[in-house]
């Protein structure tokens, strides 16, 4: 069993932010644009 | 090492102190792509004018010709999942998840090049075949990761994958649309090329998580174990590791499948028709913009109702939280009509907020239940023989609404109230879940093997 194949950065808090960032970002960016055009479409 | 030896399971395995919630990116980074699918109805009028351009000429593809790509694809999604499951949990995810960044990457580009060509066969073979293998193995592999990583919080851990398939349609429909007008020339509709393009960025996004994704080690557990939060569940995961062959043969298989398949069947009948129903139900009243607003809000409801429902089974138990979807399911169901005839636009809308809220939890709280019933060792098998339930009704629910709906109009029925025993029957369909999931008992002793000590990663 490889146990040692992580390097230190994948422990830290930084690779944890940007991972939830690169998944957070475009899925807030659909979700408005959703929102604005729902509300765009309803408000017609 | 070769790029086989860097995508074995043994390569994977988490080190200690390992933060658990990098894993959650890793899972949605696929279900966000492949959640595309959802989206492909964008499609549908450009690659029905690659020839003609402007407007649709003689050679072009019809839009019940287009319709079979996506067909094709859920077709293969569901075949692949059940397929591919236990090959899943014998390779690790990595592995799975990078074929299904191939087959679902390369799937667009083989569509691609048969747009180009305009050769339906080579978009078929692309986005149906291919890119629904890329579905199928995307979209059970990272659930049957999270489930190992949370034992604690399973719904919420799945949920937020699962979410992810919600989201990806929201990402994918104007991600395709800016594309198309970038790649639009006088002579093309840019389809195409947007294909190729959207091929190479989900490969490249999906690979994120392949080279992200960890399973934890056979000794791990998870920070804290005080919390129970697993209430009213009906089976105690610790002590249960069912392999796929043997869950498959118990009737608590059998019955979540059936709970599955009309949960999904009432969702899905609704969620295609939403357009068409609330412009007839409300005559005059709705146009056609503010029924496709109505469209996105239920878009939004359904990937919503994916996390929440799904987090909330950790605490009141999956048995509670599906007796609510389908007892409050049925009586929503029941009482749209009358909301219909009263002409309230507002409770109507709630009304269809809430269902579709329960539709995507029905998706995404079921591979809980199973990990609840059947433990940890081979879910990802077992929920991808699940899936064939989602084919199943993704060919029942519009079957139903449309023939139902069709058969009362053509009887003479006004079509604002063609709806009524459509949504009477997919109430009925509900009941029938009620009583599945009354029926789901704990498994006997007897059923699979006890490997709870074993270290099953």
């Amino acid at each position: 069993m490889d146990r040692d194949n992580v390097g230190r950065g994948e422990r830290g808090a930084f690779g944890l932010v940007l991972a939830w960032i690169a998944v957070g970002a475009p899925l807030l960016w659909g979700v408005s644009q959703t929102v604005v055009k729902s509300l765009a479409l309803m408000g017609r | 090492m070769t790029l086989a030896g860097l995508l074995d399971r043994e390569r994977t395995i988490a080190p200690p102190g390992y933060n658990r919630w990098r894993v959650p990116p890793a899972a949605l980074a696929i279900h966000l792509s492949i959640g595309q699918a959802y989206a492909f109805s964008v499609f549908s009028i450009p690659l029905s004018r690659t020839v003609g351009v402007t407007s649709s000429a003689p050679d072009d593809w019809t839009l019940s010709t287009i319709g079979w790509v996506f067909s094709i694809a859920i077709v293969f999604l569901g075949l692949s999942a059940a397929f591919f499951g236990s090959w899943l949990e014998r390779v690790g995810p990595r592995k799975a998840m990078f074929a299904s960044a191939v087959c679902f990457g390369g799937g667009f580009c083989v569509a691609s090049v048969g747009i180009a060509l305009h050769q339906f066969w080579l978009l078929l073979l692309g986005y149906g075949v291919i890119g629904g293998i890329g579905l199928g193995i995307g979209y059970i592999s990272p659930v049957s990761t999270l489930l190992k990583w949370f034992p604690d919080r399973p719904g919420m851990a799945t949920g937020l994958a699962i979410m992810g398939f919600g989201g990806g349609a929201m990402i994918a429909s104007p991600l395709s649309v800016r594309l198309m007008e970038h790649f639009r020339t006088p002579t093309s509709t840019g389809v195409a090329a947007t294909f190729g393009a959207l091929g190479i960025i989900y490969m490249i996004y999906m690979m994120l998580g392949v080279w992200t994704v960890r399973v934890p080690g056979g000794d791990w557990s998870p920070p804290s174990r005080t919390r129970s939060a697993t209430a009213g569940q009906v089976a105690a995961p610790k002590q249960h590791s069912v392999g796929v062959v043997a869950a498959v043969r118990t009737p608590q298989f059998w019955l979540l499948w059936v709970m599955l398949c009309v949960n999904v069947t009432a969702g899905i009948g609704v969620l295609g028709q939403a357009s068409a129903m609330i412009q007839e139900m409300f005559p005059g009243r709705i146009s056609v913009g503010a029924a496709a607003g109505f469209v996105g809000l239920l878009s939004l409801a359904n990937m919503g109702g994916r996390f929440a429902w799904s987090s909330l089974s950790d605490y009141i138990g999956r048995r509670v939280t599906y007796a609510l979807f389908f007892s409050l399911g049925a009586g929503l169901y029941a009482v749209i009509p009358s909301v219909g005839r009263l002409g309230s636009v507002p409770l109507f809308v709630l009304g269809y907020v809430i269902i579709l809220s329960m539709y995507g939890g029905g998706f995404a709280t079921i591979p809980a239940y199973l990990r609840d019933m059947f433990g940890t060792m081979q879910v990802g098998a077992i929920h991808g023989r699940l899936l064939t339930a989602w084919s199943t009704a993704g060919v029942l629910g519009p079957v139903l609404v449309n023939y139902i709906r069709e058969y009362r109009i053509a009887g003479g029925v006004p079509k604002a109230e063609a709806y009524g025993v459509t949504m009477y029957v997919m109430a009925g369909l509900l009941v029938v879940g009620f009583v599945a999931n009354l029926l789901v008992r704990p498994l006997p002793a007897s059923v699979g093997e006890d490997l709870s000590t074993s270290g099953q990663g």
